[in-house]
């Protein structure tokens, strides 16, 4: 079943068109990655996909409806994480910003004030934030402030707010950008872990990454090039570790069919 | 000392100066984190406008004020969402326009110069019973609302865009801290006047920000900040003969300039 489709999209800011004829089909556990130039598109194609911008004519379903109205299914991850650094909000407040409104488990607090005056936020909330700063290895941070992070730890957080949604759609714009090589893999095994259950759009530079976790990989540069690289991920594996953006770039050009 | 406490227009003082302070400090901790800072500088000059008219055709000077500073704040909120290019020289405009019809208005209305200084200076020392109840009354709903609606109000302060895709109307929000922005200004008129407003809703949230993890805190931190400056000014400025407005500022920023050497080194 496709859970994203998008057909024939183009968009401009102003007069500049930054995206042309872009068709996509994402499926249910897809892991997709996008890949592109700086100043290609991609994080462009993601707000259009989150609705945070929106395109004249409506090309973007998301089971079947406009974007906006599956907010809930999809989690998400923007490039900048460095806004307004100097917040007076801890870790955990950040994380806990993940969650939607008035979902269910509110009504099962036992916090008084909590489930009678929906005040504050209550011990499973809380709790699911814990869990989710454990997984980005973040959970000893959890009363810092936000502004006393580094940047790599301020992009764990970020992951950890988006997980904590519990959503069935992850889309994560460059997540791993400033995080160290042992945090990258940390987080894409956690990634490869979720992707059992859920779909997740990611756009990295990283190579190896999506070839090591990626089922699918979608080249932007104001069009779109999008393939199916399981045959070339097998060859590479057994072939060299050392595979550079060029090559694959390369790679991705020959089978233009 | 204890003598000067059992004038009644003293107590008035200081209930006034600290229920004003307690709402700036909360909602001047909401200007400084979303920077709103020069647009509720806008909307304290534009309300000037509000006074004239209330001058001029004779009702509450309150009452015109809150409502002429509220269409502001509107007006002010719509152009920030949907014009994002020219915030500035709207702002600036709107500023200007509003101070002109309040200057207007007072010209075509007679004999009412004197009073008008304490609208520009502040008038502490003549807040009667009725304004007190209206502060109140306020700093009960800026409580109400800020306690019920906490998450959305942190969670668009911090990052409107993520807060907008949990399903919170940040728009609606963003409006909302501007509104209460204006009728908190009105009442910090009252205090420190007009001119010194701003100083007032920015000098104690700059020392509490630094002190501070969580919004929540830093509001509350804030107002009992305010208080201690409002009150020592009050004080000094009963005791010298000098202008409550003015003297509560500089107090205020005298202890800005200790915090902040004070506070750089205790980081070193
Ligand atoms: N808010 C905006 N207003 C105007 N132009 C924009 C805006 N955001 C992006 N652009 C332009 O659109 C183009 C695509 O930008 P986008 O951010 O989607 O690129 P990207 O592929 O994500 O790049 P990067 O790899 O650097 O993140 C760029 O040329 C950029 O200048
Ligand atoms: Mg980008």
């Amino acid at each position: 079943m496709s859970l994203i489709e998008i057909k024939k999209l183009s968009f401009a800011y102003g007069k500049d068109t930054v995206l042309e004829n872009i068709d996509l089909e994402v499926r249910e556990r897809d892991f997709l990655a996008i890949i592109g130039p700086n100043g290609g598109g991609k994080s462009t194609l993601l707000k259009l996909i989150l609705g945070i911008i929106s395109s004249k004519s409506d090309t973007i379903k998301i089971y079947n409806q406009k974007p906006m109205a599956n907010l809930s299914d999809i989690g998400y991850v923007p490039q900048n994480t460095n806004i307004n650094v100097n917040f007076p909000i801890k870790v955990i407040e950040v994380v806990m910003m993940g969650h939607i409104k008035g979902k269910k488990e509110r009504e099962k607090s036992k916090n008084f004030f909590h489930r009678y005056f929906k005040i504050g936020y209550n011990e499973f909330e809380k709790s699911c934030a814990l869990e989710s700063l454990r997984e980005v290895g973040m959970a000893e941070f959890a009363d810092k402030k936000i502004g006393s992070l580094s940047g790599g730890q301020r992009q764990r957080v970020m992951i950890a707010r988006a997980l904590c949604a519990k959503t069935k759609i992850l889309i994560l714009d460059e997540p791993t950008a400033s995080i160290d090589v042992s945090g990258q893999r940390q987080i894409y095994e956690l990634l490869k872990f979720l992707n059992k259950s859920i779909t997740i759009i990611v756009v990295s530079h990283d190579i190896s990454v999506i070839l090591g976790y990626a089922n699918r990989v979608a080249h932007i540069n104001k069009t779109l090039t999008f393939h199916d690289i399981s045959n070339y991920q097998k060859e590479i594996k057994t072939d060299d570790k050392h595979f550079c953006e060029v090559e694959m770039l390369q790679m991705l050009g020959e089978c233009k069919c | 000392m204890l003598e000067l406490l059992s004038y009644e227009f003293i107590q008035n003082a200081i209930m006034a100066g600290v229920l004003v302070s307690f709402a700036s400090g909360i909602i001047g901790s909401l200007i400084v984190v979303n920077r709103m800072v020069f647009l509720a500088g806008g909307i304290a000059h534009t309300s000037y406008g509000g006074i004239g008219l209330a001058v001029y055709f004779g009702f509450p000077i309150f009452l015109g004020a809150s409502l002429f500073a509220v269409g502001a704040s509107l007006l002010i909120a719509f152009i920030t969402i949907n014009q994002k290019d020219k915030i500035d020289t709207f702002i600036g405009l709107i500023w200007a326009v509003g101070m002109a019809i309040g200057i207007i208005f007072i010209d075509l209305s007679t004999g009412y110069n004197v009073d008008l200084m304490s609208y520009l200076f502040g008038s502490i020392l003549a807040v009667s019973l009725n304004d007190i109840t209206y502060i109140s009354i306020l700093l009960t709903i800026i409580i109400f609302i800020v306690t019920f609606f906490y998450r959305q109000i942190l969670a668009v302060s911090y990052d409107s865009e993520y807060a907008n895709l949990r399903g919170i109307n940040a728009k609606f929000f963003y409006t909302l801290i501007l509104v209460l922005s204006a009728l908190t200004v009105v009442i910090a008129i009252k205090v420190v006047g007009l001119i010194l407003v701003i100083a007032l809703l920015t000098i104690p949230i700059y020392i509490a920000e630094k002190l501070s993890s969580s919004l929540a805190f830093m509001m509350f931190i804030s107002g009992v900040l305010s208080s201690l400056f409002t009150l020592i000014g009050l004080w000094l400025s009963y005791q010298y003969d000098l202008t409550s407005g003015a003297t509560i500022i500089m107090v205020s920023a005298l202890a800005l300039s200790l915090f902040l050497p004070i506070n750089a080194m205790m980081k070193n």
